[in-house]
């Protein structure tokens, strides 16, 4: 292991003792290293709406190709610019390539038509829903992500949940702790020499919230201090950007066994209403950045993997038929993946419901056979060990037989 | 109740509330021509003149456009590509319409003189609470804040909630534009078969004019309420969201048969006067003088508002029907204002936090990027609440561990002179600014 459990006693309880504050709670986070060796849960959101049919390709579908005479992507048999056949009937985008291996090693799982039930077309309203995890019902006031969190406020503990965003996205809201950071050397005061009067300033203040807040950030940043230190930011592999570095940052945390159980990551600009592109072009470059993402996290977490299932989610699919702008509008269902050590991949979930005018949903768009409920909640309690999903999707009925995608 | 306030503590307190920030000025101020005569000023801010606010807007290009003239001028990007425009940042788009209304609100809040106008406009923005990033939004909001919030802050609440029911901008962010009665949805189909976006009766905003803008949750409706409140709003819509935003009552969408809300009955053969009736009704309703009175008490007293105040509040409320400075001068005169238990209770919001430090710094600054990036870090991007609440007032919500190192970040920087485009030109002791005493009110 990387994180030697020593260093870490002897940095940080010397950095307690310099402050004059004992050094219980360092004692508490090293023992707490084999515990929080926990399971863990990372969802990545494709803001903007994937489209899936263009991700995962039903190309043995007649209709897919007369539907998308400018943006269809060959057939597998075609060669270079052709899909990657997956079973026979699908296939993935070229820019998808490096899931291919993962696929076939049985760890990435495709659920095809799956998302939100509910008709909206915006946007904002189904992100909202899909965060919220009650689609149709507006007046839930936290995010699944939060509520499937225990409850007890454990300072000792700040990594708990994490999301890689600037503000606490709607699906980590809610009464149970989160973090929001960028990087493990930006969660930090940007005076160090400020740190030790203002954590006396805080602890000594007759206010319990702001007490109790202030032990939550300076135990967290002593952790992430050490975090930095002790785990190196890997550097090969991860895509340039903002959606690369999330997962490089959550895989050392992960790797630094700070007591995570839910990571958030989002990649946006999956909204191609003109000029989408086909093998190549502007949604090609998203698939690309997101499989080599993924790809990469996988690779460096090695076998931890064990540990994590990441899921992908996106607000809606898009319109079966392209536009007259070489892109699609705001549609229905979509295809979500499943990554992870434990998850039975290499197979394409759900039913298909097909592209024939007369099966599509509203008479335009990819109808859904699975509810992103189900898949979720399969991952919760197979994986986190989540007993009461009712608590955590309220109101969802669940399929009385399970997909199996773990 | 506890030892009662000094003197210094009072002046403290008032400003605490009153305003987004104790300057030396106003306590000087206040010191001089007592706290009575500074609350009965505050509260006719059309007498205060206000130059360097003025000032200031002028730089800002967008604040006096109307809605249409920001769609042409600030196109979506897909369709400033169609019209052959480059778009070569995306501040040429709709974003820099957001971006300045922002800067607009911050800029108010620190260098207003009309601070508790400024106040109950921010109360106000939260309580009628739109998402400007919600598509055509926008484009709707900056004439929300200037034509529908601002005019009406200080007045009867009764007016605000009519000019919030029918701006552009709150019928399209709760859906009640695309509201029809079924059967007229069913006539207006397509000739080519597609079904029009308007399918029928969307409650998005009957739920929320009655749960989060008049009675409260526990107002006493039920879900049988909500459907015939929205069957009264079916038809009232936007002329043109994109372009010529203008409300519109379509009485080809409107469900003219009889409606019974919250026990009264509303006749058949109604227009828009169905809409005006409930709005009347809602008005009117003493759960609603109490839940107006309680999140107002909320925000100028504690988090917890203690019952008999908000009691003496509501009756205030419905004395004036619903006057609402009437309300406030009934909150800041009775004896829990000046309480102990009130004093220093609350804990800033992220805009307070931040426009009473620039207050306290006596800052230059131009609010621009930098400072409004802070504030969505701290959790509170101006104009940019998603869900219909609009952003908490109690201090659990804003006390989470990034946000408080957001804020002790802030506070380093703003004394250190750090921050692009703002300067400190009263020095103040660092740790003062960024320590747990400046974070609460």
């Amino acid at each position: 292991m990387i994180f030697s459990r020593r260093i870490f006693m002897k940095n940080a309880g010397l950095g307690f003792l310099a402050l004059g504050l004992p050094p219980a709670f360092v004692v508490r986070a090293a023992q707490g290293e084999k515990k929080n060796r926990g399971k863990i849960l990372v969802v990545v959101f494709q803001r903007g709406g994937m489209d899936g049919l263009n991700a995962v390709i039903p190309f043995r579908e007649k209709g897919y190709y007369s539907l998308r005479p400018s943006i269809a992507i060959a057939e597998p048999a075609s060669g270079d610019e052709g899909a990657v056949d997956l079973d026979a009937f699908y296939a993935l985008h070229p820019a998808l390539a490096p899931l291919k291996g993962l696929f076939d090693k049985g760890r990435l799982a495709i659920i095809h038509a799956a998302g939100s039930p509910d008709n909206t077309r915006s946007h904002f309203d189904a992100q909202d829903y899909m965060e919220i995890g009650t689609p149709g019902v507006k007046s839930t006031p936290d995010g699944w992500l939060n509520r499937c969190l225990p409850r007890n406020n454990d300072a000792s503990t700040p990594f708990r949940a994490v999301a890689l965003t600037s503000r606490l996205p709607r699906i980590l809201a809610g009464s149970a702790p989160a973090l929001t950071m960028s990087s493990a050397e930006e969660f930090r005061l940007r005076e160090e020499s400020s740190a030790a009067m203002l954590r006396k300033l805080y602890s000594t203040a007759q206010d319990p919230l702001l007490q109790q807040g202030s032990r939550s950030l300076f135990n967290g940043m002593e952790v992430i201090q050490q975090v930095a230190a002790g785990v190196p930011s890997a550097r090969e592999g991860y895509p340039a950007g903002r959606f690369g570095g999330s997962l490089r940052e959550i895989s050392r945390i992960i790797k630094a066994n700070v007591g995570l159980a839910i990571a958030f990551a989002e990649i946006e600009g999956w909204d191609t209403h003109a000029n989408q592109g086909g093998a190549t072009g502007q949604m090609a470059n998203r698939l690309r950045e997101l499989a080599e993402g993924l790809s990469a996290f996988y690779r460096d977490l090695g076998d931890r993997m064990e540990d994590v299932v990441l899921i992908t989610l996106s607000e809606f699919g898009r319109t079966v038929r392209e536009n007259g702008n070489r892109g699609t509008d705001h549609g229905h269902a979509n295809v979500m993946f499943a990554l992870g050590g434990r998850i039975k991949g290499g197979k394409v979930y759900g039913r298909w419901p097909g592209l024939e005018p007369e099966v599509l949903y509203e008479g335009r768009d990819l109808d859904l056979t699975t509810d992103f409920r189900a898949v979720c909640g399969e991952v919760l309690s197979h994986h986190m060990g989540q007993k009461d999903l009712g608590k955590v999707f309220p109101g969802y009925k669940f399929p009385s037989r399970p997909l199996g995608v773990i | 109740m506890g030892t009662a306030l000094t003197q210094e503590q009072k002046i403290t307190h008032l400003l605490s509330r009153m305003s987004f920030g104790a300057t030396p000025e106003e306590r000087e101020k206040i010191t001089r021509m007592g706290g009575s005569a500074y609350l009965e000023e505050q509260l006719q801010p059309e007498r205060i003149p206000d130059p360097i606010v003025e000032e200031r807007l002028k730089q800002l290009k967008t604040v006096r456009l109307s809605s249409k003239e920001l769609f042409e001028l600030y196109p979506p990007p897909n369709q400033a590509k169609k019209q052959g425009v480059t778009i070569s940042s995306r501040m040429q788009g709709p974003r820099y319409v957001i971006f300045e209304l922002q800067q607009a609100r911050l800029l108010r809040a620190v260098y207003s003189r009309r601070q508790l106008y400024e106040v109950m406009v921010d109360f106000w923005t939260n309580h009628f609470n739109v998402f400007a990033a919600k598509g055509a939004d926008r484009w709707l909001v900056t004439s929300y804040d200037r034509d529908t919030i601002r005019p009406h802050a200080f007045g009867k609440f009764k007016d605000l909630l009519r000019a919030t029911a029918q701006s552009p901008a709150m019928l399209f962010y709760l859906d009640n534009w695309l509201s029809v009665n079924p059967e007229a949805a069913l006539r207006a189909r397509g000739a080519d078969g597609n079904p029009s976006i308007r399918r029928g009766i969307n409650e998005n905003y009957a739920r929320e004019l009655m749960e989060l803008h008049t009675l409260g949750v526990d107002g006493g409706y039920n879900q049988k309420d909500v459907e015939q409140v929205a069957r009264c709003f079916t038809g009232w819509t936007i002329r043109r969201p994109r372009g010529e935003a203008e409300f519109q009552f379509n009485s080809r969408f409107h469900d003219r048969g009889e409606k019974i809300v919250l026990g009264v009955r509303i006749a058949a053969g109604g227009g828009m006067e169905d809409g005006m009736q409930v709005i009347d009704l809602l008005a009117r309703h003493p759960a609603t003088a109490r839940f107006i009175a309680a999140k107002l008490v909320r925000r100028f007293v504690a988090d917890d508002p203690p019952p008999a105040l908000v009691t003496q509040a509501a009756e205030a409320f419905r004395r004036s029907d619903g006057d609402i400075r009437s309300v406030l001068g009934a909150i800041v005169s009775a004896p829990e204002f000046y309480s102990s238990e009130a004093y220093r209770a609350k804990v800033k919001k992220p805009l307070e936090f931040v426009a009473s430090a620039l207050r306290a710094v006596d800052a230059e600054t131009d609010g621009g990027p930098p400072l409004l990036r802070y504030l969505g870090r701290m959790g509170e991007p101006l104009f940019l609440s998603q869900p219909p609440t609009g952003y908490p007032d109690v201090a659990s919500s804003w006390i989470s561990p990034d946000a408080l190192l957001t804020r002790m970040n802030f506070a380093l920087d703003l004394a250190a002179n750090r921050i692009r485009g703002t300067r400190a030109r009263r020095e103040v002791e660092p740790l003062l600014l960024a320590g747990p005493e400046f974070q609460r009110r």
